[in-house]
Parts: structure tokens; sequence; C-alpha cells
């Protein structure tokens, strides 16, 4: 028993040191969406390049889907679009786009300018749907399954690694095992 | 001259007090003030992360005070409210986590640590008292074997 007290600052040091050593290399700021297992949030919003015409919640139904939250005032979505560009060409990936808290006219520019790889956008000014989505900061990255219910989210920039790593695996894994 | 510092003081100290939150939320009774200041003090800030949102100037805290703002408008409680924000962006946002089978242990940390401490506390207390109680009686073998050392010893310094 005595030798068992005098283990004990040892073990103490060891179990901290494993539970530390978990947390190294997290990012804090990355957090997993609550939206995870639920149906995309209700939303009546215009489409990006028709004003007239509406979006609702059946935009994902269907098929695995990503949904991509990006904003001409975010300089790091300007970081990914060419990887973006990269998916929804090289790679067939289907991205709705959600204009968020940014204008028409700048944006259409935009996608003008650096291409197109949304195969619908969604034009949120107000960032209503962002709201409801707990977008926190763009960009920001959800795949979507064939129901229409959120499966990941991914905060921060897309590129070919994240692509690699987080994304595909996450899809393979819908696709697979439904 | 005091007069003139203080004024001095006072309009350097001003942008201070509206530096803080710029929107104006207007309230009919100061209880719904102190109940919106209250909510917003204990949400926190998802994109700032160490800021609750009454205090972050970020566009998702405007955001969100604006959310509980309406909620309250349209009658909700405080529950419905926080429930609705943890909804959308986890329970990140709660300074204090709901009492559940997944919290309870980080609930229960204190009591615990404080437990774990009287435990320790107690058993030293325990131990000492045994220690005092026990004074070994030297049996009489021993006894003698004492008296002899100390006869010896006197003989020598004697010597």
């Amino acid at each position: 028993m005595k030798r068992f007290f005098l283990f004990l600052p040892l073990l103490i040091a060891v179990v901290l040191g494993v539970v530390l050593f978990a947390g190294i290399g997290k990012d804090p700021t990355k957090l997993e969406s609550a939206l995870i297992g639920k149906p995309v949030p209700a939303f009546r919003l215009k489409d990006l390049n028709s004003p007239d015409a509406e979006l609702n919640e059946t935009l994902f139904r269907g098929k695995v889907q990503l949904l991509n939250v990006w904003g001409t005032w975010c300089p790091a979505c300007r970081d990914e679009h060419d990887d973006l560009m990269w998916l929804a060409e090289e790679k067939g990936v289907s991205i709705v786009g959600l204009n968020y808290k940014d204008n028409r006219d700048d944006a259409l520019v935009w996608l003008d300018r650096l291409g197109n790889p949304y195969s619908t956008s969604i034009y949120d000014p107000r960032g209503t749907l962002g709201f409801d989505l707990g977008v926190y900061g763009a960009p920001e990255t959800f795949v979507i399954d064939e129901q229409g219910v959120v499966r990941y989210r991914h905060v921060g920039v897309v590129n070919e690694k994240v692509w690699q790593e987080t994304l595909l695996p996450v899809i393979n894994d819908i696709r697979e095992n439904g | 001259m005091a007069r003139f510092a203080l004024v001095v003081v006072l309009l350097l100290l001003a942008p201070m007090a509206s530096a803080q939150v710029a929107d104006v939320y207007n309230f009919e009774t100061t209880q719904q003030e102190q109940r919106f200041q209250d909510l917003i003090e204990e949400l926190r800030c998802p994109k700032c992360q160490n800021q609750n949102i009454a205090d972050s100037n970020s566009p998702i805290s405007k955001d969100m005070r604006a959310e509980v703002y309406r909620r309250m408008r349209a009658g909700e409680s405080n529950d419905q409210i926080v429930d609705a924000l943890v909804d959308r962006f986890g329970e990140f946002i709660l300074y204090r986590p709901q009492v559940e089978k997944r919290t309870i242990l980080l609930w229960a940390t204190p009591a615990i640590a404080v437990l774990g401490g009287l435990l320790v506390v107690i058993g030293v207390i325990v131990r000492s008292r045994r220690q005092t109680d026990q004074t070994p009686e030297l049996t009489a073998e021993e006894k003698a074997r004492v008296a002899k050392i100390l006869a010896e010893d006197d003989q020598d310094n004697r010597a």
C-alpha cells in the first residue's frame, strides 16, 4: 500500500501527460458543427445568378454535394478559389455556393473574373442561412449527403490536402455506408 | 483647475464607454434590459472564443445579439433562446455547460478534488495520532540491553 502511494505522483504525471498530449496540435478555433446529422435548415433565398429564381432546401436532395460559404470581402476565400475550380472541373465535385453577407454585383464580377466553380449559387446578403448553419467565419465548407443532411463542416480554406485527407474520406464514407 | 482636469479626463474616457457595443436596443423596462444583458454575457462568441457576445465586436456576435433581441421580443424564454443558439453554434457557446451525463465529470471535478483533499488530510491526521499513541514498549530483554549500554557509556566517559 505504501509503495502504491510512492508511485502515485508518477501515475498522476503520466495520466496528465497523456491527456494533455492528446490536445497538442488541435486547433481550438475549429469547432465541430452543431448541425452534423441534421438536415440543412429551411430557407428561401434568391439565386445569385438569376435574381428572379428562388431557391430552397430541396436544392440539396439527390446527390452528395459540398456547400461552400464565401464572400468577396473574405481574403481566404480568394485563396481557396483556385482549388474549388480544380475540384469542380477536374474532380467533378458538385459545389453549391453560399454567397454570404455580400452584394450581388461584387460577387458576379468575382465569379466572372476568377471562374465559377458553383453548380448553383445562393445569394444570402443578410446572412440568414449562414446564421442558421452556424457559420462564424468564411470560408466554411459543408458536406451534404443525398438526403440533404449535413455530414461534415470544414472551417477554413479548402485545398488539395484538405480534400484528400478530410473531405474525400467523408464523401467516400457516405457513398459506401449511406 | 481641478474641474478642468476632471473634464479632460472624462472626455478622454468617453470613447471607452461607447467603444464596447455599438448597436443600441430599446427595451420597455429595465428588467428586460437586464435580462438581455445577462443573456449576452453568458453566451460565448464562436469566432473570438475568449469573449462573450456582449463584449465582442465581431459580425457574428452582432448577429447573435440581434437574434437574442428578436427572440426576446417574440416572447421566448431564456432557455428557448439559448437552445436556439446552441442548435446552430453548438455547446461551445455556453460558458456554463448544461449538466448532463457527458458533462457530469466536468461539474463534479471540484467536489471530487475537495473530497480527495479531505481524505488525504484525514489520512495524515489518523496516521500521526496512531504514531503518538503507540510509543513502543521495550521488552525486558531490550531494557536490560539499554541499561548495559548506558553503563558502558558511563565507564568510558570516566576513563
